[in-house]
């Protein structure tokens, strides 16, 4: 059997726990959404709304703080990037522009929301999960992967 | 003060979540839409297991009157769909899919992968930048 040979079952679910233990924090500490997205776009004055820029500044620094510990602490961290920039380009301008004009990304929508039932999070989340299949299996059809 | 050391705090647990997780790496988040491919499940259990503290923290939410360190709840209360939500929603996927990275993974990778992920974080803003031209 070599289905599903690089799943990490049990680090995701816990990676996943403290990602929704830090947006708990941040709903019941500071009483906002810890959407990704929204914050980053706060800390750079790209948005005029959203809470006080030096706690959205200060979370985004966080970001990768924490990544950046939790390499030195655990084996098996490891991130593969694609050889060329061009994806990080596009895909970069599509996540940037599409995270504000749809008012969310993987962690407003994706984690608040849906947990929230939002309808308005579980029709982005539905729907960003579907472009995402497809983009992929487009570029897989392609030959691009 | 202490509310931006709070931030900084979660954000931290986040971006240790992010990168124990595997959502930080793009390769894994490809092998999780590529469907035609050597499909990798591990984003399922990671949204699995951020839903779980979160799905608790709304319900203490329902009965606080008040945040810890702020006077009130600022949380969205818009609750109509429109075209925007889709459009951005299709826009956002499609770079995810090719980038292999959303914002949180994007911010967390600066410590992991520091040039190519500058290259997406700044791209990523002018996006946003756009964004903002195009709606005033």
């Amino acid at each position: 059997m070599d289905a599903f040979a690089n799943a990490m079952p049990l680090q995701g679910f816990i990676g996943g726990l403290f990602i929704g233990l830090a947006s708990a924090i941040v709903l019941l500490g500071l009483g906002r959404i810890a959407g990704v997205s929204g914050l980053s776009a706060r800390a750079f004055g790209i948005a005029s709304s959203g809470p006080p820029r030096a706690i959205a500044l200060a979370f985004v620094v966080g970001l990768p703080l924490g990544a950046l510990v939790t390499r030195l602490l655990f084996e098996g961290v490891e991130v593969h990037f694609p050889d060329s920039w061009f994806p990080l380009i596009v895909g970069g301008l599509l996540v940037g522009f599409g995270s504000r004009l749809g008012s969310g990304c993987t962690s407003g929508h994706g984690v608040c929301g849906l947990s929230r039932l939002s309808p308005r999070s579980i029709l982005s989340t539905i729907t960003f999960m579907l472009s995402g299949f497809i983009t992929v299996g487009l570029l897989r059809t392609g030959g691009y992967l | 003060m202490t509310r931006v050391a709070l931030a900084l705090l979660a954000g931290a647990l986040f971006g240790s979540g992010l990168a124990y997780s595997g959502l930080a790496d793009p390769m894994r988040v490809q092998g999780f839409l590529d469907l035609l491919g050597d499909w990798d499940p591990t984003l399922m259990f990671v949204m699995g297991g951020a839903l779980v503290p979160m799905a608790i923290a709304w319900r203490l939410q329902a009965r606080a009157g008040k945040p810890w360190l702020d006077e009130r709840f600022e949380l969205p209360g818009t609750r109509h769909l429109d075209a925007r939500l889709v459009i951005g929603a299709i826009l956002f996927g499609a770079g995810w899919g090719i980038g292999g990275l959303c914002p949180g993974p994007a911010f967390a990778n600066l410590a992991l992968a520091p040039l190519p992920a500058l290259a997406f974080v700044s791209s990523m803003l002018v996006g946003m930048l756009l964004h903002r031209a195009v709606s005033d």
